[in-house]
């Protein structure tokens, strides 16, 4: 084989692995995003639990994604998550939006749900967002249910005891 | 009888560490002699011809069973928990992470390796290379460097072309012939495929062992014994300790890279 053959066929190598490579990065991977990753205002928002909110998770408008959460810490003065998020800069939201995160599906990831709400003014770089929901934590919502129907019990039998007909307390708790 | 046994021991734990040090030594060589080989590149282009191009067609063909099979494997999994649509996201991470860089690296060590060792075995057995001392061309920087340079070259290549049609396989296996939807599958990857976390950390791994299964074969040929048997000895150790190395390595790498979650 001529040199200039052989110099050819090993080019035509690199250049596959090369497209290859770009193929994992832009069709494959998040790199076709990267770069509208860095641009946009960052705002804050204190949350009383997180659940499993990490880090680049999206951040949604009536189910449109309008940015990513930058980052997680504790707030170490109330004890409560303190998310960083960034927000596209064409998106402005009115100063009185209300953060909440939800969970996309029964089981899936957890994202940041923004409303708008009324004010004229809007949200600006560094500002917090006041109004915010929690995570729900699906122990606690068990554990809730689990307590209300011990109530709910507790009320039917308790005074259906020393009451003459115990079939009719009974039917109105059910 | 017990001062024997204690010397024996004694005995295969400096054969032992002799051969660490050889091998040691000779991987500080090879790295010296590195520069030598990237100013004549012409060498280094021809034995990329002889380990990347002619290892292209099993690395294609490896990858793309690997994909058939893992969609497959994975659409079983998923389907119990109604969550197919994720097919796509799984075979992305096992091969970019995993599979990719490791199987690539079994298959080199099988397919360029062993060429590599048997190569200069056989070099070294015909007194090729003494010839070339003879005639004070250092063997090192004329032989062994191109090698080494052209399989590092290779190898991550290899590895992301294998990832690649890997993942292109799963999608034929899964949108055309399962009836998966084919937006659900290249999005959900974007959304949650890092470029260098999972991407980047794949092509580092690729790398190291593409370093760790050329060193290997080409310390095995330059150690070889003279003989036919020697050849065929230092041929079999190549596959074994390259193939032990580079799991033993993914393991170290793997619990560095990806321990965080």
């Amino acid at each position: 084989m001529s040199r200039r053959n052989l110099e050819m066929m090993v080019g035509v190598f690199v250049l596959f692995g090369i497209a290859a490579l770009l193929f994992l990065a832009l069709k494959a991977a998040n790199l076709a995003s990267f770069g509208e990753h860095n641009k946009g205002y960052t705002v804050s928002a204190k949350f009383d639990n997180i659940g499993g909110l990490k880090a680049r998770a999206p951040v949604r408008s009536a189910g449109v994604t309008v940015g990513r959460v930058r980052s997680i810490s504790l707030d170490l003065k109330t004890y409560q998550g303190l998310v960083t998020m960034q927000i596209d800069d064409d998106v402005r939201f009115p100063k009185d939006s209300s953060a909440k995160i939800l969970t996309s599906g029964l089981l899936g990831d957890q994202y940041i749900g923004l409303d708008a709400g009324a004010d004229d003014k809007e949200l600006a770089a560094g500002d917090v967002i006041r109004q915010t929901q929690s995570a729900v934590v699906l122990e606690n919502l068990i554990g809730q249910m689990i307590f209300n129907k011990a109530a709910e019990a507790g009320d039917s039998s308790g005074p259906a005891a020393p009451a003459p007909i115990p079939a009719a307390s009974g039917v109105p708790g059910k | 009888m017990i001062t024997d046994a204690l010397a024996g021991l004694g005995a295969h734990s400096l054969r032992v560490l002799r051969t660490f040090g050889r091998a040691a030594l000779f991987f500080a060589d090879l790295l010296v002699h590195v520069p030598a080989a990237l100013r004549r590149f012409s060498l280094v282009v021809r034995q990329i011809h002889a380990i990347g191009n002619r290892s292209l067609l099993i690395i294609l063909a490896s990858g793309l069973a690997v994909g058939f099979v893992l969609a497959l494997q994975m659409y079983y999994a998923l389907v119990t928990y109604g969550a197919t649509e994720s097919l796509g996201l799984i075979v992305n991470l096992t091969l970019v992470r995993e599979l990719g860089p490791v199987v690539t690296a079994l298959l080199f060590a099988g397919r360029a390796g062993t060429s590599l060792t048997a190569e200069i075995g056989l070099m070294k057995a015909g007194e090729q290379l003494s010839a070339m001392e003879m005639m004070a061309v250092d063997p090192r920087s004329r032989v062994l460097a191109p090698r080494f340079v052209g399989g590092i070259i290779s190898m991550p290549l290899l590895a992301v072309l294998f990832s690649a049609i890997g993942i292109l396989g799963a999608w034929f296996v899964g949108v055309l012939l399962i009836g998966l939807d084919s937006g659900n599958f290249w999005s959900l990857m974007q959304s949650r495929v890092d470029v260098w976390r999972d991407v980047g950390n794949g092509v580092v791994k690729s790398f190291a062992f593409g370093i760790v299964c050329t060193a290997v074969a080409l310390y095995q040929g330059y150690e070889t014994q003279a003989t036919p048997e020697g050849v065929a000895y230092a041929t079999t150790r190549t596959v074994v300790v390259s193939s032990l190395s580079v799991l033993a390595l993914d393991f170290m790498l793997t619990a560095l890279m990806f321990s965080r979650p």
